[in-house]
């Protein structure tokens, strides 16, 4: 993180030497559907995954309605709404898969993802590392388009035949059988098609990310002295570039086993559904990686901005995150360990995960040293850092728990593994993603945001998630198991406090909604730098918003300046 | 940004994304060659339980040890398929090393000729690198006539070597699982004798 001297502040903001408007912002149809500037499409990257991120989280407000008592209440009533005239019930059961498989998939990919790396990432990976732009402009309008489109694939096939009912049923992982010989009818191919297209933009992305990184750096700016929000976006472009090949090998061959008689993963062909698996979780554990580390990079530039100190540890910062980019490509089978794997293989998925807490470890522990002696300013997206360190740890720790693979015979597919995954994701890619959000959302738009609606939004959301989630548990311990609409009156009592969690956690999303629209209406324009001395990154040299095309004049990163 | 930075950055600029794409097209690569590299993998390793398959010749070379192994015969099919199948024995004892023949009966109980693909392993998977087959049924599919009724051999013995496997010497029961499954979009062929 480089110091930038005061004098380059509104270098290219106030630098219209030419009597006609140096902007050139073209007008809005060119501007938004045909844009190659990267700030416009993090921007359009962000207004989708908030939208996106209202449907996945209002399909798991039905999820939790129909999870507050024993019985089927809501899905008949959800399934009529849907268009499926008078639903018998394995149809309105069949629609519980259909939620839990839009859920999974919207929030992975067309809420975290975008907001993250396409929303976060293309906005400021270029400004930190002082580019005008990056590096292929129109690749990277692609990427958005082929992601909204996945999007409504996805969403078309919720309306035609899944097999017992309308939409795709399979999970998240879309496992063969239940997605080849199990789904009849076109709602999963959609659901595939999505997935590819939402994949390819995604590699796509990864190449422009990696491209711009790597041959795009102000001069000065060297490899180790990117911000840390650099570097992780930059590890998890490889991830992706990686990993989503291989999904869309395995989801490829779903599609022919499905419509061209081929028999990849069909034992009466020769095939082994377990490959799928295989296949499956070599994509999926990076995944998971690809959603958490740029949280990792934005929370690592939000503690130093507020504790005025450059990151603890940077270079250790750095090569945790690269770490824990290589081993998460060879601990899949973690996710397999009921499949039937030999005591060897499991013992050895068992250390190799373990291993991954280590550098997870070093990052924590970095930044608790990084406010350790700060002059801590606990500014709204300070609170959320510190909210996504104390939840993301806790998920953590039951990852520990999860990574043996004796102790997962037990808990393979409970409340448990649930509650893991959502105090890891939901509660810590998303409480990164809100942190991010309010650290640069003035920078984005040029007006502040009220600090005191986004401190309330952060401990309604924090008491709200955590009811949700923490009840989940004990939930699991018990032997609660995932994917049911309905479960034994025994865990009635949680189920409940996870529901009236549920309604908490959309109050936030309200305040939160309330606070942009308030900025706009009513907020104070932001100047540059409105954190003040601890930030320290090139983009708060520029104006708030930046200029439509900034750095024409390069900036020069001063060797000897501070991470 | 002088006009020769700006080309020599674009030229350089598609190299790395070259290299980039190139990476995702050979992970691509690697995802469909996983298929063979895993059956490979599982025929060499006894993966899964996976059994070995062996000539006479080599079951010739094989020692008869003193210890007793009991082998456990499971026979069944995948749903939909109207097949009646079962064991002949139940339990079958041997030596560990010893040549043993077992026989499985067919019958198809539909009327229309069907093609059956029988899939196998053993349990514990740890045994399915010593698990050797000289004979078996499931190494061809099998076409059985409306009504027809086949007994089937399958002629196997276990390695002496699973003696010497920390993991595996002390288990005397292995079960030897079938399933027979519908083969799929496949040309009629001859009924193995």
């Amino acid at each position: 993180m480089a110091t930038i001297p005061a004098d380059h502040e509104g270098f290219d903001a106030h630098h219209h030497h030419d009597a006609h408007d140096h902007d050139h912002k073209p007008s809005f149809f060119a501007r938004w559907f045909m844009s190659t500037n990267h700030k416009d499409i993090g921007t359009l990257y962000l207004i989708f995954a908030i939208f996106a991120g209202i449907v996945g989280g209002a399909v798991s407000g039905i999820m939790r309605a129909e999870l507050a008592q024993p019985g089927i209440q809501y899905l008949g009533a959800v399934a009529s709404f849907l268009g499926e005239k008078n639903p018998s019930f394995d149809q309105q059961l069949h629609l519980w898969n259909v939620l839990i498989t839009a859920h999974g998939l919207i929030m992975v990919f067309f809420m975290v993802m975008p907001a993250i790396i396409g929303g976060f990432g293309n906005w400021f990976v270029p400004i930190m590392i002082g580019a005008p732009d990056m590096a292929f402009p129109r690749m990277n309008n692609i990427s958005f388009w082929l992601t909204f489109v996945g999007f409504c694939s996805l969403m078309f096939s919720a309306f035609v035949p899944g097999g017992v009912g309308n939409g795709a049923g399979t999970g998240w992982t879309v496992y063969a059988p239940l997605s080849t010989s199990g789904s009849v009818g076109p709602a999963v191919d959609f659901a595939i098609f999505s997935l590819h297209l939402a994949g390819a933009g995604s590699i796509l992305g990864a190449i422009n990310f990696i491209t711009t990184i790597f041959n795009m750096r102000a001069p000065g700016m060297t490899l180790h002295k990117m911000p840390l929000f650099v570097w992780s976006v930059l590890v998890t472009a490889f991830l992706l570039l990686l990993s989503l090949p291989v999904l869309a090998a395995a989801i490829t061959m779903l599609l022919t086993d499905r419509n061209f008689g081929t028999t990849f993963f069909d034992p009466a062909g020769g095939g082994d559904p377990i490959l799928y698996q295989h296949l499956f979780w070599f994509f999926g554990h990076p995944e998971v990686y690809i959603m958490i580390l740029p949280g990792f990079g934005i929370i690592s530039q939000i503690i130093s901005t507020f504790s005025k100190k450059p990151v603890f540890g940077y270079l250790g910062m750095a090569y945790a995150m690269v770490a824990i980019g290589v081993v998460g490509f060879i601990v899949w089978a973690h996710h397999m360990y009921t499949t039937g794997l030999d005591v060897n293989t499991k013992m050895y998925f068992t250390a190799a995960t373990m291993v991954i807490a280590v550098p997870t470890g070093i990052k924590i522990f970095s930044w608790i040293a990084t406010m350790w002696g700060g002059s801590l300013e606990f500014k709204s997206p300070m609170v959320w850092a510190i909210g996504f360190i104390f939840l993301f740890t806790l998920g953590g720790v039951t990852g520990v728990v999860l990574a043996n693979g004796g102790i997962d015979d037990n808990l393979q597919d409970t409340y448990y593994v649930v509650a893991h995954f959502h105090y890891v994701l939901s509660l810590g890619a998303v409480t990164s993603l809100f942190a991010g959000f309010y650290y640069w959302f003035p920078k984005m738009s040029g007006r502040m945001h009220s600090e005191f609606l986004a401190h309330l939004q952060f401990w309604v959301f924090f008491v709200g998630v955590n009811l949700i989630f923490f009840p989940m548990h004990f939930l699991g311990a018990n032997g609660m198991p995932r994917r049911y609409p309905d479960y034994a009156p025994a865990f009635e009592h949680w189920n409940k406090v996870a529901t009236d969690g549920y309604m908490i956690m959309s109050v936030s999303i309200v305040i939160f909604l309330i606070n942009i629209a308030y900025a706009f209406l009513a907020g104070k324009k932001a100047e540059a730098n409105y954190w003040g001395e601890g930030a320290t990154t090139l983009e708060w040299t520029l104006s708030s918003p930046p200029p439509f095309h900034q750095f024409e004049t390069l900036p020069v990163i001063d060797a000897k300046a501070a991470h | 940004m002088s006009v020769a930075t700006a080309t020599q950055g674009r030229g350089s600029n598609r190299k790395v994304a070259l290299i980039a794409a190139g990476g995702a097209l050979a992970m691509l690569g690697l995802g469909y060659a996983s298929v063979p590299l895993y059956r490979l993998f599982c025929q060499a390793t006894g993966f899964n339980g996976t059994t070995q398959r062996s000539t006479a010749a080599q079951a010739d070379s094989v020692k008869v040890t003193a210890r007793p192994v009991r082998v456990r015969f499971d026979a069944n099919v995948a749903s939909g398929m109207p097949w009646q199948f079962r064991p002949e024995q139940v339990t079958q004892d041997g030596r560990i090393g010893e040549r043993k023949m077992a026989f499985f009966i067919a019958k198809n109980t539909s009327a229309h000729p069907i093609i059956g693909r029988a899939t196998f392993n053993v349990t514990p998977e740890q045994t399915g690198a010593y698990f050797h087959k000289i004979q078996c049924f499931c190494f061809n599919e099998q076409r059985l006539e409306p009504g027809q009724e086949v007994r089937m051999p399958v002629i196997y013995y276990v390695d002496p070597a699973m003696l010497d496997d920390a993991n595996a010497k002390d288990i005397g029961e292995i079960t030897l699982s079938y399933t027979f499954h519908e083969a799929a979009g496949t040309a009629p062929v001859p009924a193995a004798k």
